[in-house]
């Protein structure tokens, strides 16, 4: 015999450990499953679109810093791919290599953050989480190191990047290279295997390749679904076409496919920075442009595979030096479109396990 | 005209729904097709199930303000083709913007219309839950229409040029205090050099 229960209302954040940020969730619960749930955003939004059309391309490259916040490298890049498209601003090798070696590193260190978010959401509470940011610090102070900011880097500029890396990043970034692989592994002996961690992640949020594709969902959230879609395959920009790397897919499209995606990326990055680190041309690191840089009216669609996945930048010029309209196609939010879906009739544990693994940055959500 | 090295000419498209679904698409250019706004989710899902052109993903959503008139801009991708599709949809009217929702074809629309709806104002007829996205639902107005300060006189918001670009004060300010009258060459008080808000 069951007992009859009332649904009750769940406020989950804005400030809750489980939600990444200032994110709330309402759910619905009828005892424990969840019958509904209602996302509520905009606590960290500041306008970023709007404040954008006053400022100039290069004085917005710091937006997208604080946009996706765990993954600066790749919204610099973004933006500046873009606009470079829109003003035809040629980049010379040596930057592009330099791109793509800081976009890999940004990506291994947000993979990291997002892996160890959420194997702590799963329970393992906080111990795998600082193992993954051992490997974190030591990329951030390579950043630290060549542009002197760790989070909010600014490094990228319309034509090539801001500066050349310094003489000791060079020894740094190889020992980093080498140790990386071994560092992965042990990842992987503690967690793959591991019976708690799987009975928290198989089956859980399982999202077919139909749904994944027609919900807009991009990056590991995709991939962990079996769509092998990857911009720099399908799109290559920078000097992507010139590397050799594979794109990792999961079978069941459920939170271990998409977690074993992130891992298994990260070995793909370290392919890609030794490639880049070992066949990188000397040469200048920036083109100049004009200050005032005014590209022909005209609008353009740049977009880049960021960590989180497709990453794009709708920029319309009118003819002068601010962008007319200056759109961000964050993945974060996109990623949230299947969210009520795959919530209504999970549990709640198995909710949040499932938010952790869609991998959310709320700067990003809200801009 | 900078276009995306997977994007598809838009005249092909055009032809190609016109064909199916004779007087749809109205304008076209090497970039993008627009076509009539009434007609969008028949469009959407002629491009979703064809074959040729595969539009599986709709891949980005968000509207344009033009002063006299809105655009709704879709990046649909194909990913088995490899290619994208810009679809735009004009919308004339600046007081109650109708646009048909795309959510019945593509899941992907549900928060990307709600933020356009939050932030540019245009309705989306047939979305399922259309609420405001990030500001909360009293704020007065949608931010991201060029209007939305009121400014008047003549005056934008948006950068007109480069702040002392060829050393000339700058001529793009909001606040009518801080105008220079031409000719002076008195640096007005308090004037910081910069445009000020």
């Amino acid at each position: 015999m069951t007992t009859p229960t009332e649904p009750y209302v769940l406020n989950i954040g804005p400030q809750h450990p489980s939600t990444h940020g200032v994110f709330r969730i309402r759910v619905v619960m009828d005892g424990e499953r969840i019958q509904d749930i209602d996302m509520i955003v905009g606590y960290l939004h500041r306008s970023m679109e709007k404040l954008a059309e006053e400022r100039t391309y290069t004085q917005n490259i710091p937006f997208t810093d604080r946009a996706d916040y765990l993954a600066a490298m790749s919204g610099n890049l973004g933006l500046c791919l873009a606009a470079e498209r829109l003003a035809r601003v040629e980049v010379p090798e040596r930057a592009s290599y330099l791109r793509v070696i800081f976009a890999e590193l940004q990506r291994i260190a947000s993979h990291a953050m997002a892996n160890g978010t959420l194997v702590s959401d799963a329970g393992a509470w906080q111990t795998p989480l600082l193992y993954m940011f051992r490997e974190r610090e030591k990329i951030l102070d390579l950043f630290e190191m060549t542009c002197g900011a760790r989070l909010t880097t600014n490094y990228m500029r319309i034509g090539g990047v801001a500066f050349e890396p310094p003489p000791e990043f060079w020894p740094a970034l190889l020992e980093l290279v080498d140790e990386l692989p071994e560092r992965i592994s042990e990842y992987e002996e503690l967690l793959t295997q591991n019976e708690i961690f799987i009975a928290r992640t198989r089956d859980i949020g399982v999202i077919s390749p139909e749904d994944a594709i027609n919900g807009s969902l991009v990056g590991p959230a995709l991939r962990g679904s079996g769509v092998p879609w990857d911009l720099r395959k399908a799109e290559p920009y920078c000097i992507y076409d010139r590397m050799e790397f594979d794109v990792p897919i999961g079978r069941n499209g459920d939170v271990y496919d998409r977690f074993m995606v992130r891992l298994a990326e990260t070995r793909e990055s370290v392919k890609i920075i030794r490639q880049a680190v070992e066949n990188i041309p000397d040469g200048s690191h920036k083109t100049d442009i004009p200050l005032a840089l005014r590209p022909a009216p005209g609008e353009v669609y740049g977009r880049v595979e960021g960590p989180r996945g497709e990453l794009g930048f709708y920029l319309v010029s009118d003819g002068g030096p601010a962008p007319y309209r200056f759109h961000i196609r964050a993945p974060s939010l996109i990623n949230l479109s299947l969210l009520r879906e795959l919530a209504r009739g999970a549990s709640l544990s198995d909710a949040v396990v499932t938010l952790g693994s869609i991998d959310i940055v709320v700067g990003e959500i809200d801009r | 005209m900078p276009s995306g090295p997977t994007q598809i000419d838009g005249g092909r498209v055009a032809n190609a729904l016109n064909r199916a679904l004779p007087g749809i698409a109205t304008t076209s250019t090497e970039e993008w097709v627009e076509v009539e706004s009434s007609r969008l989710e028949e469009a959407l899902r002629w491009l979703h199930d064809s074959e040729q052109f595969d539009a599986a993903q709709l891949s980005n959503l968000c509207a344009v303000d033009y002063h006299d008139h809105f655009t709704v801009v879709y990046h649909l991708q194909s990913f088995d083709l490899n290619q994208q599709i810009v679809l735009k949809v004009r919308v004339a009217d600046r007081d109650t913007p109708t646009v048909p929702s795309s959510y019945p074809v593509y899941k992907g629309a549900l928060l990307q219309e709600r933020e356009v709806f939050d932030l540019m104002g245009i309705h989306f007829e047939g979305h399922p839950d259309l609420r405001r996205l990030f500001l909360w639902d009293s704020f007065p107005g949608h931010p991201l229409r060029k209007d939305f300060l009121g400014i008047g006189e003549g005056l934008t918001s948006g950068l007109q040029r480069f702040p002392f670009e060829n050393k000339e004060q700058p001529d793009r300010l909001l606040n009518r205090e801080n105008i220079v009258e031409q000719g002076s060459q008195e640096t007005p008080e308090g004037w910081s050099g910069v445009a000020s808000t």
